[in-house]
């Protein structure tokens, strides 16, 4: 459809830390529906990728386009910022992000976790985020945590009640850093179930992951990492079965 | 029953006195702690100097001396500028300054100091991904200040804000030298009139006992609450 904005395009981002320069110029784009994974060794510039794509981290160079609002930058003395803050803050509304260490806030209930953006950034009524709260912790399996503090649960439930609260915010795009390295193996298998329903829903998605088969079996699109640069990207298929670099094989290889 | 000498109603108003004075200070120092916490914290280097100035200087000069200097500095000071606003203007006016005004300015100022420090720890020790997560989720500032850093730096600092409210309370002894009838200043003139200081200073003592307790009784409920969701097993 010609007429619907792209949920997120992304174009040259550059980020330097100090003298070193971690993001050499990346692109991505998220068409509505996609599932774009971001593999590469730890250090490549990932994380710092996905932060740059909501503004958590300022990128240096690039645009970005959230669902066709291009966002506004300014020089100033102390390198570029945003020009417009409640841009900034309407756009991270759009784009929800899951994050390794959960970040659920410690002194709120999983409900009011879930409900707390929509009602305070989004200023939805509270009886219906609340509603929608209880529906989305359903879909999650956590219906019965709705009163629990983040403290009580497993990582697993508190990653899967970070999802609920990310799709509280209905987001154009949702963004996932390693949600699954921080958990025990014997968690990971409950928040992927969760994250492949998204996918398999047509939820727009970015994610960073160590896994693989998720990967594989979902992504839209791969692209590989390495020290700030893209260095192969492509269909599943394409990228994880048939790599071309030496590089990406390496990595690939498994290791013992 | 002890005799109070008729004493009794003076020393009731003069521990009212005390009472609002304690409070009041204290609501001033806890603005002025949030303001110099947020100042050093801050990435602007005038405000940070104007910060550490500001506890340097408190932490220095003895409380006593502070309280003189601000309250006769103060008046001072005061007419000063209307005097000047006199000359130039032909405006008269004549602004006493207010011992009670004064004394709570003062001992505001003092704790203001000590409670930046103890906010600032707190404001620290409150975990950088909870904020993140906040302002990923769209939350301005003020919302991201409201609705996370400041209930979650609350658990770390009412032990800190305890201790220098039991300090404050006490300190506002302090304020019967520049004039301000409390209950310790009562207690004194009675104790001189009738010869029996023992009686009347048993009765302060047991006053400040008694507000100390209460307040304790108050942080560990205050303390409970914002403990709430953190580290309690299921
Ligand atoms: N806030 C920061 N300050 C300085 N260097 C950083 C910061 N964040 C990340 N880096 C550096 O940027 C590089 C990329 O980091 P990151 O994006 O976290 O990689 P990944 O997520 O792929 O492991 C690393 O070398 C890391 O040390
Ligand atoms: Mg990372």
């Amino acid at each position: 459809m010609a007429d619907t904005p792209i949920p997120l395009e992304v174009r040259n981002i550059k980020k330097r830390f100090g003298d070193t320069e971690v993001l050499k110029g990346l692109s991505l784009t998220a068409q509505k529906g996609d599932v774009i994974t971001l593999i590469g060794a730890s250090g490549s510039g990932k994380s710092t990728f996905l932060r740059c794509m909501n503004l958590l981290e300022q990128p240096d160079e690039g645009e970005l386009v959230v669902h066709g609002e291009q966002i506004l930058f300014k020089e100033t003395s102390k390198g570029r910022e945003p020009a417009d803050w409640k841009q900034v803050v309407r756009m991270r509304a759009k784009l929800s992000m899951v994050f390794q260490g959960f970040n659920l806030w410690a002194h709120m209930t999983l409900l009011e976790n879930v409900i707390e953006a929509p009602v305070h950034v989004l200023g939805k009524p509270k009886k219906e985020a609340i509603a929608h709260a209880r529906e989305l912790l359903e879909r999650v399996g956590l219906s019965a945590r709705a009163d629990a503090y983040p403290a009580q649960m497993s990582g697993g439930q508190q990653q899967r009640g970070a999802i609920a609260r990310a799709l509280a915010m209905d987001p154009e795009v949702m963004l996932f850093d390693e949600p699954t390295s921080a958990l025990d193996p014997e968690l990971v298998g409950d928040v992927l179930k969760v994250m492949r329903d998204l996918a398999a829903e047509g939820r727009t998605m970015i994610v960073v992951t160590h896994e693989m088969a998720f990967a594989r079996d979902v992504s839209s699109q791969v692209i590989y990492l390495h020290e700030g640069r893209v260095e192969e990207a492509g269909a599943p298929a394409d990228v994880l079965e048939n790599p071309r670099s030496e590089r990406l094989k390496q990595f690939l290889a498994p290791k013992h | 029953m002890i005799d109070l000498h008729g004493y009794g109603p003076r020393l009731a108003e003069g521990a009212l006195i005390t009472i609002e004075l304690a409070v009041l200070s204290l609501v001033l120092a806890i603005l002025l702690g949030l303001a110099t916490a947020s100042a050093k914290m801050s990435r602007n280097w005038v405000l940070h100097r104007v910060a550490t100035l500001y506890t340097t200087i408190i932490r220095g000069v003895p409380d006593l001396v502070l309280m003189m200097l601000l309250f006769f500095g103060g008046q001072i000071g005061i007419n000063m500028i209307t005097d000047m606003l006199y000359d130039r203007f032909g405006v008269d006016i004549f602004i006493n300054v207010n011992e009670f005004i004064a004394g709570v300015v003062t001992i505001g100022l003092i704790f203001g100091a000590y409670m930046g420090e103890t906010f600032r720890g707190a404001f620290m020790a409150v975990d950088a991904g909870q904020i993140e997560a906040g302002r990923a989720y769209g939350m301005n500032h003020w919302l991201v200040f409201r609705r996370i850093r400041f209930p979650q730096m609350m658990r770390h600092a009412i032990p800190g804000l305890s201790n220098n409210w039991m300090v404050l309370l006490k300190t506002t002894a302090l304020v019967s030298v520049i004039g301000l009838t409390d209950m310790v200043r009562v207690a004194s003139e009675a104790s001189k009139a009738t010869r029996e200081p023992f009686t009347f200073m048993i009765i302060v003592a047991v006053i400040y006992l008694l507000i100390a307790s209460l307040s304790e009784w108050g942080f560990a409920r205050l303390q409970k609450r914002y403990d709430v969701g953190y580290g309690e097993a299921d």
